[in-house]
């Protein structure tokens, strides 16, 4: 930041020859955008506007029905009542689990590798390939492996997987249903603590909807792995362009490797941390493809579903498509909080 | 400066044009692929390499398929390609020229249209008729073949076009299917579930009802008053029948029974809970279940629901005249969250078949599910399993069944009403059931060369009450089947929770239409 001033770029002031070239190219470049800017329109903002109309309306068959009913499809999500105001309320459960652990899990990983790489190590950029090479995979083609690594088994038909691992380790202990583990973990209204807080008229927190449900680990192991190596890359070329000269500075003034990076780098790093945790978090948040094909998009309790497959489920399996259409809005409203402070951000950053 | 400005100017009048709509090329009549030269195939050739060698490119065989079938129309020492993937040495084949190929490429939609499979194909003096089903492989694409044997036997002037060449199977086909239709392309029959699957076509717009052909082949008199209700649909058929499979059958390990000292399957849901002790007793895993489909856990609810009431209560589940808050429920709530516990801990990470295969390899010893189980038992070789109806539901058939359906924009109809005729008749379905596996919707059919479980089906179809099955798309429409009903099994199965359940199942049946 403090040789952002030596970078701004001086604008040559343009020479006004002619009047009618600058307006000829205004138009120009008008038609050439003009093609994206309509097609962006109509694919886009259009289709999302048709969907957010969708979901004001009755249809929940498979023939159109365009009926105003106002907020009613939403209303089933959040306050209901029904089986689809529970799942969607687990839903919201487990996404809010995985954007936490998956992104904090990324950062911490990532960025431990790229420290450990800016050791200056022999065949870094080996190391280096290595780390970054998950992200090359599909998130289908994760999903399929991690399916199979953490495929549980059974005691009495035999474990498979890690479980198998662990068993022929001696660390039997250590076994786990993994995806389709059932458990969720939050504060029971039986226990002490769950007693006190209805003593104080907290008790609508006692629910498994606020907790946290095991099997979204698994989820965030295979998502983590595959993601750690490009938020490692981020880090390390944000380690890089950090000057040599800083770190010298610091340890002249007899600061530890520590404080170094407590005072120094992690603080420059920060735009380059705002960056990976957006890109991390609008990726955890339209999750649909890897929990997919990790699970088959079934699971205990859902204790790993996310808003996206409830969406599509409901959409194409259930046919009801206002339904669909009203997660698909919220979803983009969840994206949207996240995305559209960072863009203005971003912008504000630029003018200046 | 000049020069530059030009070059933008022609840029964005490019990009512009790619806006606009191409106009639509008028398609030009197939038969002009006429033949340039013939190639006899040897021993090691394929289409694609024939085509790599006259056209160069790997992907351009599609006209050589279709000039050798029109070809094969005029003259019979011309091969009829049937599916590209299989050219026999000795075939003589058809190569048109190149300029004809690339106008055929041109406009040729692709294998996975009525449209584009009718292009591959000549037509007979009678026409085409184009068949679209999902049965691609194994013994469901073998009895179909038996089908058009025969169909072609009687109609020889009619040419068979078979839509399911290289479409997609299954899933993916009903979601093809229905965008061409809507989008005006339609084969001359589809494969259709038979029962509330019909909604899905909006029946009367994109599928038309087929009663003409239950009137002149007298079909009310050759299918079980009950399969018909079934069929029946907003008081019309829809579909014509082939095949049949049950859903509610236990199948078991007989040398694991015998190992746990249990003589004869049971038949009820105490003596199923005592035998499944005794097993336990043994060391051998009681159940097997999957989950992995989505489907296992309300396929299984749902057998143990029909065997908790009369046939005639748990249709009525379906059409609002039993009410689910009934005790029925309750107690089969109960019974299905026994059954759970007996069953293996990792359920949700095994699709059906690899639970079926659990009691193949002796890993475990019953499992609920349908009669494509047997299909399984038979291709891994293993005769050692017994089966019985789910307890509780001896004299109930929980059914599913396959039936052939006549799109509205169907290009030949004719010939088309000449395959539901056909698929309605017995030899039709003896020769189709006994490959795929099935039985005969027909309750005339004579099954003495059938396997020995399919011959105890038939004998119950004939006599059981017939009830439709909700998981496999006869019973509910689909909201109901795939959402309501589904989700309050999936959360009562890991939460064992009866009364939330019943509520859940009530409320599914209020968002369907049937106040309780």
């Amino acid at each position: 930041m403090t040789q952002s001033a030596a970078r701004a770029p001086i604008l040559a002031a343009p020479r006004k020859r002619r009047l009618s070239r600058q307006n000829w190219e205004r138009i120009v470049s008008i038609l050439i955008l003009l093609p994206s800017i309509i097609a962006l329109g109509i694919f886009i903002y259009a289709f999302i506007g048709w969907t957010g109309f969708i979901s004001l309306t009755a249809w929940n068959s498979a023939a159109p029905d365009f009926t105003f009913v106002g907020l009613q499809n939403y209303a089933r999500l959040f306050v209901g009542g029904g089986t689809d105001m529970t799942r969607f309320h687990y839903d919201i459960r487990n996404e809010v689990g995985f954007l936490i652990l998956f992104v904090g899990g990324c950062l911490v990983t990532g960025f431990l590798l790229a420290t450990l790489l800016d050791r200056k190590i022999r065949g870094e950029s080996i190391f280096r390939s290595i780390f970054l090479f998950p992200m090359a995979i599909s998130f289908i083609v994760t999903g399929v492996a991690w399916r199979w690594i953490l495929t549980p088994g059974t005691e009495e038909t035999g474990w498979v997987g890690v479980n198998l691992l662990l068993t022929n380790l001696g660390l039997g202990g250590l076994r786990s249903a993994w995806f389709t583990d059932p458990t969720v973990f939050y504060i029971q209204p039986t226990t002490p603590l769950g007693e006190f807080l209805h003593s104080i008229g907290l008790g609508f927190i006692t629910v498994p909807a606020l907790g946290y449900a095991a099997a979204i680990t698994s989820i965030v192991i295979a998502a983590g792995w595959q993601m750690s190596g490009y938020t490692m890359a981020l880090y390390l070329a944000g380690i890089r362009s950090i000057p040599d000269d800083l770190r010298e500075a610091a340890r002249v003034d007899g600061a530890s490797e520590w404080e170094i990076y407590r005072h120094v780098i992690i603080p420059l790093l920060k735009p380059v941390t705002l960056t990976v945790v957006i890109i991390l978090a609008h990726i955890a948040l339209k999750i649909f493809d890897l929990v997919y094909s990790m699970t088959g998009g079934v699971s205990a309790g859902f204790a790993t579903d996310v808003p996206a497959l409830n969406m599509w489920k409901t959409t194409f399996d259930a046919t009801k498509f206002a339904q669909g259409a009203s997660i698909a809005i919220i979803l983009l409203l969840m994206v949207g909080v996240l995305i559209i402070p960072y863009l203005v951000w971003q912008t504000r950053q630029e003018a200046q | 400066m000049n020069k530059v400005k030009w070059i933008y100017a022609i840029v964005a009048l490019a990009l512009l044009a790619t806006l606009l709509p191409t106009g639509s090329a008028q398609a030009a009549p197939a038969s002009a692929l006429a033949c340039s030269k013939t190639y006899t195939v040897s021993a090691g050739d394929t289409l694609s390499g024939i085509a790599d060698k006259e056209y160069g490119s790997v992907k351009a065989y599609w006209p050589i398929m279709a000039g050798t079938n029109l070809k094969n129309k005029e003259d019979s020492s011309f091969a009829h390609i049937e599916n590209p993937d299989l050219i026999e040495p000795g075939w003589k084949l058809c190569i048109p020229s190149a300029d004809d190929a690339k106008a055929f490429l041109a406009e040729f939609p692709g294998p996975n249209t009525p449209a584009g499979v009718s292009m591959l194909f000549g037509k007979g003096a009678k026409g085409q008729l184009i068949v679209a089903s999902w049965w691609t492989n194994g013994g469901e694409f073998a009895g179909l073949n038996e089908m058009f044997k025969q169909f072609k036997a009687a109609n020889p002037d009619v040419e068979i076009v078979n839509a399911a060449i290289a479409g997609g199977a299954g899933t993916n086909f009903k979601g093809q299917l229905l965008s061409q239709l809507l989008g005006g392309v339609a084969p001359d029959t589809f494969q259709l579930h038979a029962g509330w699957e019909a909604d899905t076509y909006d029946p009367g717009t994109l599928i038309v009802n087929v009663d003409d052909v239950y009137a002149r082949n007298k079909l009310e008199s050759v299918f079980p008053p009950t399969l018909l209700n079934m069929l029946k649909f907003k008081d019309h058929y829809w579909g014509v029948p082939v095949n049949i499979h049950r859903s509610n059958v236990l199948w078991y390990n007989k040398a694991l029974f015998e190992k746990a000292g249990i003589t004869a399957p049971p038949a009820t849901w105490d003596e199923f809970f005592a035998a499944a002790d005794k097993l336990k007793a043994a060391g051998i895993q009681p159940v097997a279940l999957g989950g992995k489909d989505g489907f296992e856990l309300q396929h299984t609810f749902e057998t143990i629901l029909a065997g908790s009431m009369s046939a005639e209560e748990y249709a009525g589940l379906w059409t609002g005249k039993t009410s689910w808050k009934s005790e029925k429920v309750t107690n089969a709530l109960n019974t299905f969250k026994k059954y759970l516990t007996y069953a293996n801990a990792d359920r949700d990470a095994l699709t059906w078949a690899a639970a079926t295969q659990l009691l193949i390899d002796g890993k475990a010893a019953m499992n609920i599910m349908g009669d494509w189980a047997n299909g399984q038992f038979i291709s891994g070789n293993f005769t050692d399993y017994g089966w019985a109806p789910v307890p509780g539901t001896k004299g109930t058939f929980v059914a599913l069944s396959d039936s052939f359906a006549l799109p509205a924009k169907a290009p030949n109809v004719e010939n088309a009403n000449l395959w539901l005729d056909l698929a309605g008749s017995k030899p039709a379905q003896e020769a189709f059931n006994k490959l795929k596996g099935s039985i005969c919707a027909r309750t005339d059919c004579d099954y003495s060369t059938y396997n020995g479980y399919l011959q105890s089906a038939a004998a119950d179809w004939k006599v059981d009450a017939i009830v439709p099955s909700v998981t496999h798309g006869a019973a509910a429409k689909p909201s109901w089947a795939t959402k309501g009903y589904a989700d309050a099994v999936t959360l009562f199965a890991t939460s064992g929770d009866v009364a939330a359940a019943q509520t859940a199942l009530v409320q599914a049946a209020v968002d369907a239409g049937y106040p309780q």
